[in-house]
């Protein structure tokens, strides 16, 4: 059975080029670029070509980039030094549809004493910019806005709400994971302090990812110790994964027009075929101005594990926003954010493309999922009785 | 993903007994849509009101939520009604070769939904909660207060989860019922809840062993003084035919004899005597 993998927001495949870049660097050029010998020095040239090579996605200058293991170590640390460079401000801005990985900080720190603001959205997704205006004042440190969200796709106007917070004297941060590699990014003609992405969503490796701070941002690590990153992030560098996302970085600037073209036309090739061939159907996020690669659809009346295991025995891999798959017992924060009805939220399923996906996966998902959703709505009572 | 076994991934992928019975007998449905999953059970007897003769089910849910159903249904085919109340959530999960912790909530629902449809079937009220949260339907002799609201869920239903299966965590209990799998804002008092149960597993343990002759004293006691007066009230009766060890003989009589909800009855009987005189009785009801 040959895998058709449209789970690209999850993790992403190396790319062979990528993989091959950063192979030398585990058993022949094994030095620590911040050792003063030329074996370890050969390493630190190859790791600021790599640091070139991410700003340059970015739009930003190679000093503005710095690695870190993850994306949510990249959120941790934006958060967390805005608070510490204002520490006289004591209020937190995010929307209720973040990633865990900036969601749970900020509600953990509301037990630190900080008062934090989740603004909602509206039925498509989209950023209440009314609720958010409302809700900033002169005590706010640091608002921390994701710039697509993973599931939907949707984007939000991080330029637009970068520049509120600037005139409140807020930091902006950004949670961008979803957002690099598939949209344009120009950092330089942008209010945004500080930006997280990862590897990994990008065909580079797990553990590896970067944090853009602006120059002049006041910032304060996270991580203490050498004097590694110009002392912003201790910790000798994973010079292999670095210099993987480097390059995983260039190949995803000269993709960047296909991604939004043939990508793109994939992706809305699977979305209105299956929403032709499916009624009570719903796409999450639909409106609203979303990435190339991602559809977030809903079928009525049925459970998006049992989809996702039938699609998975046709060796087809997605993703679900139900809650059985994750071991919590509701349906995503973010459809519920979205207020999508449960007759929708739990059975949810995101497929996420890649440069990698091909137009006969794209027909064979179109194949195979209408018989999948006709199956498990025969065995459903909601299923039976409202299809009626 | 999950790690099922291949009995619940061939349940899952070949359900057994899909469907409804348009004549059913007895049909019970717990669950919903906001809960994310739920199930409707049709069961058909035999001539004589006695035997599961066919079994189908309409599922709402996950793999093991229609695992689960398809399991249930086939081990209650060619059972009588109080064999198939025997049923619990325990042996559907060993049915299927064992179920994540994280997915016992669908054994229970499967076992609910039997439940409410023998109890339904019998006559036995059942309540009529909000449709958008209706955990607890099977349980109308102790309906308790709400306390996971995400779910409708009541300290009733908990605390017999939790005995059935000694549960000892707040995350067991999410597990096995979904209470506080939500907002989480009901933990601290099914906490409470758990020490409850397991305070009173502890006192129960802690009585003193009876004698033999004390414990068949006691027994008639409970009958004459708790149990007969309320059946007599209602035309019934019972007569105690022998005590053998922890296990009470009991026949009934007047108007409880061929009752369709006898086997009820006995399970009241001997939840009384459990109460009343020790943990470790059961009743048999028997036809001399």
């Amino acid at each position: 059975m040959k895998e058709i993998y449209l789970d690209n927001n999850a993790t992403t495949k190396v790319d062979e080029a990528v993989f091959e870049e950063m192979k030398p660097y585990f058993c022949e050029l094994y030095g620590n670029p911040s050792s003063m010998h030329y074996f370890g020095g050969q390493v630190q040239s190859k790791v600021t070509e790599a640091r070139k090579r991410v700003a340059d996605l970015l739009g930003a200058s190679p000093g503005e980039i710095i690695f870190t293991a993850c994306g949510t170590e990249s959120d941790n640390t934006a958060i967390r030094s805005a608070l510490e460079v204002l520490p006289d401000r004591r209020h937190i801005i995010t929307s209720r549809v973040e990633h865990p990985a900036v969601l749970t900080q900020c509600r953990n720190l509301t037990a630190k004493g900080y008062r934090v603001t989740e603004i909602g959205v509206d039925g498509a997704g989209r950023l209440d910019m009314d609720e958010y205006r409302k809700a900033i004042d002169d005590d706010t440190a640091i608002v921390s806005f994701m710039w697509a969200n993973n599931e939907t796709g949707v984007i939000f106007p991080v330029e637009e709400a970068a520049a509120i917070a600037k005139k409140n004297g807020a930091q902006f941060h950004t949670d961008a994971v979803q957002a690099v590699g598939k949209i344009p990014i120009n950092m330089a003609d942008s209010k945004i302090d500080m930006l997280s992405l990862s590897g990994h969503k990008l065909h580079a490796p797990k553990g590896i990812g970067a944090l853009y701070v602006r120059k002049g941002t006041p910032f304060r690590p996270l991580m203490v110790g050498g004097h590694q990153e110009k002392s912003r992030r201790a910790g000798t560098e994973n010079a292999a994964a670095i210099i993987a996302l480097g390059k995983a970085c260039q190949l995803a600037g000269e993709f960047m027009e296909a991604e939004n073209t043939t990508v793109k036309a994939k992706c809305e090739r699977l979305e209105n075929a299956l929403m032709a061939a499916i009624p009570h159907a719903r796409i999450n996020g639909g409106g609203a101005e979303r990435l190339p690669n991602t559809t977030s659809i809903a079928f009525e009346f049925v459970e998006g594990e049992a989809i996702l295991l039938l699609l998975s025995e046709l060796g087809v891999c997605a993703s679900s926003g139900s809650a059985c798959t994750s071991g919590s017992l509701e349906p995503s924060h973010v459809l519920r954010a979205m207020g999508v009805p449960f007759t929708c939220a739990h059975g949810s399923i995101r497929f996420s493309l890649s440069r990698y996906t091909t137009d006969a996966e794209i027909d064979a998902v179109i194949k195979e999922m209408p018989p999948i959703i006709a199956r498990l709505r025969q065995m459903s009572p909601f299923g039976r009785e409202f299809l009626k | 993903m999950w790690d099922y076994t291949p009995k619940v991934k061939d349940h899952f992928l070949n359900p057994r007994n899909v469907g409804d019975i348009a004549d059913a007998d007895a049909v019970g449905e717990v669950g919903s849509l906001a809960c994310g999953d739920a199930l409707k059970l049709y069961l058909k007897l035999d001539e004589n009101k006695e035997k599961i003769v066919d079994a189908k089910f309409q599922t709402f849910g996950c793999a093991s939520a229609i695992a689960s159903s398809s399991a249930l249904t086939e081990m209650v085919k060619g059972k009588t009604l109080d064999e198939a109340l025997a049923v619990s959530n325990q042996d559907i999960a060993e049915f299927l070769g064992g179920l994540p912790e994280e997915k016992m909530h669908c054994s229970v629902m499967g076992q609910e939904a039997l439940e409410v449809a023998i109890f339904k079937y019998r006559g036995l009220e059942v309540p009529d909660h909000d449709a958008e949260h209706d955990h607890g339907h099977a349980y109308p002799d102790y309906e308790g207060t709400l306390v996971c609201k995400c779910f409708g869920i009541t300290d009733a239903f908990l605390k017999k989860v939790i005995a059935d299966n000694h549960l000892t965590t707040s995350e067991q209990v999410t597990n096995f019922t979904k209470a506080g799998g939500a907002c989480g804002s009901c933990i601290p008092k099914i906490k409470e809840l758990i020490a409850e149960v397991l305070g009173q597993a502890k006192e129960a343990a802690a009585k003193p062993k009876l004698s033999n002759l004390k414990k068949m004293q006691l027994v008639q006691e409970v009958l004459e003084r708790d149990i007969r007066p309320m059946l007599r009230a209602d035309g019934g009766d019972l007569e105690l035919i022998d005590i053998d060890g922890d296990h009470v003989q009991i026949a009934f009589r007047k108007a409880c004899a061929g009752c369709a909800s006898s086997g009820n009855t006995a399970k009241f009987v001997e939840m009384k005597l459990r109460e009343l005189v020790y943990e470790g009785l059961h009743v048999q009801e028997v036809s001399a």
